[in-house]
C-alpha cells in the first residue's frame, strides 16, 4: 500500500493548535505543521523535542571569545607588543581591559552568524535551495498540519481525515508518495 | 484574591527592624568618626539602595504600560506593591541631606561655602569669604578652584529644589498610578480602555521625566560625595543598578506570593520571562559598569583615575567582588532556560545579586565620604540594612493586602492569563 500523507488546512493557528490537540489525543502522531509564523505552544502539543540551538550559540560564542584572545594576545603581546594606554605592561592580564570590547564583539560575531548559518542548514533554506513546504499557501496565509499514515499504522486514512472534519478545518488534501 | 499577611511574615519584618534599630545603636556608640560621619553615610547607602527599588519598579511599571505589554497584566500589583515604598522611602534621604546642609554631616563635602572664594576678612568662625581682594583680605586656605568651577551647579539652594522636584514627581507618579490601578478594577468596556489609553499617555509623560531625573539624581545624591570627580556614564549605570534590584525583588516576591498559594495564574513563562529580565539588566549594569571602568583606566588622566586608584588599592575586594557578584553570578548560572524556570535557584540567585547590588552602592557611598576611615562592610552596614529590609518587605505585604492580588479588569489580562512561550 503506498503510503498517504495528508494536509488539513486550517485558517487561524488557534483553530490549529485544537485540531492538532484533537489529532494527538487521538493517539495520531503530526509529522509537522506549516505556518507563516511561528506558532506560540505548538512544540508541546505535537511533541517537537527542544531545540539545541541555544548549546550551538554558546558554543559559538565561546569559541569566539577564545579566537579573539588568542588574536589579540599573538598580535598585542607576543608578536609585536604594544603600549596600550601609555601602560606598556606585556602582560595579557594586566592590559586584559582594554581587550574585552574586542572579545565581547567577537563573541557576538561569531555566535550570531553561527547560530544563522547553524539555523539556515538545519532547515535545508539556505539561499538557493528549493522550498520545501507542500503548499505555497502557508507562506500566506494557511495553517496546515501534516499528518502521514506511515506514522500512523493503526489509523485508516480515512479515520484521519473523518476526524479531521470534526474540526473547523478549512480543506483536508491528501497525497501519495 | 486577597493577600493577607501572615503572622510569620509579620513577625520577620518587625523583627528585622528590631533588630536593625539595636544594631544601629550599637554601632553609633562605636562610630568614632567625625560627626559620626560613618552612621550619616551607612543612612545614604540604605535610604538609595531601597529608594532605588521602589524606583526601578515604578519605571518598570511605567514601561509597561507605556509599552502596553500583556504578559505582565498579572504582576501588575506586585510592581504596585514594591513602588509602595517611595511613599515614606524618601525620608532617609532628606534626613542626609537635611544633615549635610546644616554641616552635621560632611558626606557632601561640596556644601562647604568657604570651598567657593578666594579670599576671606577675619579668621576662624568669624572670617567672610569673599571673591574679590578687598581691604584687609588675604587669601583662602580653603579656596578650591574646582569646586568654585562647578558653583553653578552644585549650590545648596539649587540642590534642594532639584531634589524637592525629583521626590515630588516620583511620590506624586507612584501615587496616581496607584489610584488609577484601584480604579480600573471597577470599570468595564469603554470607559475600562479609555482609562488604559490614559494610563499610556501619563506612563510615557513619566518615562520622559525619568530619563532626566533619573541621571541628574545620581549625580546630586551620589557622584556629588566625590565631587572633584565625575563620570558621563554615571547616570545610567547607577540607573541599571536600581532596576535590576527591582527586577529582583520582584522576582523574589512573586515567588514567595505563589509558593503560599497566590497568583495561581502565574505560569512558568511568566516566571521565565522575569528571570529574563534580571538576566538583561544585570548585563546592562555590567556593561556599564566595565564601560566606565575601561575608558578611565584606558585614558589614565589624573582627576578621573584618582576614583578607581583608590577603590582598587584599598577596597580591591569591594570593587571586584562587587562585579564577580552582579556579572559572572548571573551570567553563569541564569544563562539555562531550565535556570530560569527554578524556582528555588531564582531565588538562591536572586538574594546573592541583591546583595552585590548592595554592596555596589557601598562602593558608590562609603570610600568617598568615609576616605581612610571606610575598613568594610560593618556592624552598622549590615544592621542598618537589615532594618530597612524589615521596612521595606513590611510596606510591600502591607500594600499588597490592600487590593485584589490579581486585577479584576485589565484588557489586556486574557491574553497574560494565556502567556505562553
Amino acid at each position: 500500500m503506498a503510503n498517504t500523507v495528508i494536509y488539513a488546512v486550517y485558517e487561524d493557528p488557534e483553530q490549529l493548535k485544537d485540531g492538532a490537540r484533537k489529532l494527538v489525543s487521538n493517539g495520531i502522531k503530526v509529522k509537522d505543521t506549516w505556518s507563516p509564523f511561528p506558532i506560540h505552544g505548538i512544540d508541546p502539543i505535537i511533541g517537537v523535542t527542544r531545540t539545541r540551538l541555544a548549546i550551538a550559540s554558546f558554543m559559538f560564542g565561546i569559541t569566539g571569545t577564545c579566537l579573539a584572545v588568542l588574536g589579540m594576545w599573538y598580535m598585542n603581546i607576543f608578536d609585536w607588543p604594544m603600549n596600550i594606554g601609555g601602560k606598556p605592561s606585556q602582560a595579557l592580564y594586566k592590559n586584559f581591559p582594554a581587550f574585552v570590547p574586542v572579545m565581547f564583539e567577537f563573541t557576538v560575531f561569531c555566535a550570531a552568524h553561527g547560530m544563522s548559518i547553524t539555523y539556515l542548514i538545519r532547515n535545508k533554506t539556505l539561499p538557493g535551495m528549493p522550498a520545501r513546504n507542500p503548499d505555497p499557501r502557508s507562506t500566506d496565509d494557511k495553517f496546515i498540519i501534516e499528518v502521514r499514515t506511515a506514522d500512523n499504522h493503526g489509523h485508516s486514512t480515512e479515520a484521519i481525515t473523518s476526524l479531521l472534519r470534526t474540526t473547523p478545518v478549512f480543506e483536508i488534501n491528501e497525497r501519495q508518495y | 484574591m486577597n493577600f493577607t499577611l501572615s503572622k510569620r511574615a509579620r513577625g520577620i519584618s518587625f523583627g528585622l527592624i528590631v533588630l536593625g534599630i539595636a544594631a544601629t545603636v550599637v554601632g553609633i556608640l562605636g562610630d568614632h568618626t567625625d560627626h559620626h560621619q560613618h552612621t550619616w553615610a551607612a543612612l545614604l547607602v540604605n535610604g538609595f539602595f531601597f529608594f532605588g527599588i521602589g524606583l526601578g519598579a515604578l519605571f518598570f511599571f511605567a514601561l509597561q504600560n507605556a509599552t502596553e505589554t500583556a504578559w505582565s497584566v498579572l504582576l501588575k500589583r506586585v510592581f504596585e506593591g514594591l513602588f509602595s515604598y517611595l511613599k515614606w522611602g524618601w525620608i532617609p534621604l532628606v534626613l542626609v541631606f537635611i544633615g549635610g546642609s546644616l554641616h552635621m554631616n560632611h558626606i557632601y563635602h561640596w556644601m562647604d561655602h568657604s570651598l567657593y572664594h578666594a579670599y576671606m576678612v577675619g579668621e576662624g568662625h568669624e572670617a567672610q569669604y569673599v571673591d574679590e581682594a578687598v581691604q584687609g583680605a588675604v587669601a583662602n586656605p580653603n579656596y578650591d578652584s574646582i569646586m568654585a568651577g562647578k558653583k553653578a551647579f552644585l549650590n545648596i539652594p539649587f540642590f534642594w529644589i532639584r531634589t524637592i522636584a525629583y521626590l515630588a514627581t516620583f511620590v506624586f507618579f507612584a501615587g496616581w498610578f496607584r489610584k488609577q490601578s484601584l480604579q480600573m478594577d471597577k470599570e468595564t468596556g469603554d470607559s475600562l480602555v479609555k482609562r488604559m489609553l490614559l494610563n499610556y499617555k501619563r506612563s510615557a509623560l513619566f518615562l520622559v521625566f525619568f530619563a532626566v531625573f533619573s541621571s541628574i539624581l545620581s549625580w546630586d545624591w551620589i557622584m556629588s560625595i566625590d565631587a572633584h570627580w565625575f563620570s558621563t556614564l554615571f547616570g545610567w549605570y547607577t540607573f541599571s543598578g536600581m532596576w535590576v534590584s527591582a527586577m529582583i525583588s520582584a522576582v523574589i516576591l512573586v515567588l514567595y506570593l505563589k509558593r503560599k498559594g497566590y497568583l495561581p495564574q502565574v505560569s512558568n513563562s511568566h516566571i521565565h520571562d522575569l528571570g529574563k529580565w534580571v538576566f538583561a539588566i544585570s548585563f546592562l549594569w555590567s556593561y556599564l559598569y566595565f564601560s566606565q571602568f575601561m575608558l578611565i583606566w584606558y585614558s589614565n588622566i589624573p582627576e578621573e583615575v584618582t576614583y578607581f586608584q583608590d577603590r582598587i588599592n584599598n577596597h580591591p575586594w569591594l570593587m571586584w567582588g562587587t562585579f564577580f557578584i552582579n556579572f559572572a553570578v548571573p551570567m553563569v548560572l541564569l544563562m539555562s532556560r531550565d535556570a530560569k524556570r527554578n524556582p528555588r535557584f531564582l531565588i538562591f540567585v536572586g538574594s546573592l545579586i541583591f546583595f552585590g547590588h548592595w554592596m555596589d552602592v557601598m562602593m558608590m557611598v562609603m570610600p568617598g565620604s568615609l576616605g581612610h576611615h571606610f575598613h568594610g562592610i560593618g556592624l552598622l552596614d549590615v544592621g542598618m540594612f537589615l532594618g530597612f529590609l524589615g521596612l521595606f518587605m513590611y510596606t510591600v505585604l502591607n500594600t499588597l493586602t490592600k487590593a485584589p492580588l490579581l486585577v479584576v479588569n485589565h484588557p489586556y489580562l486574557d491574553e497574560s492569563v494565556h502567556h505562553q512561550i
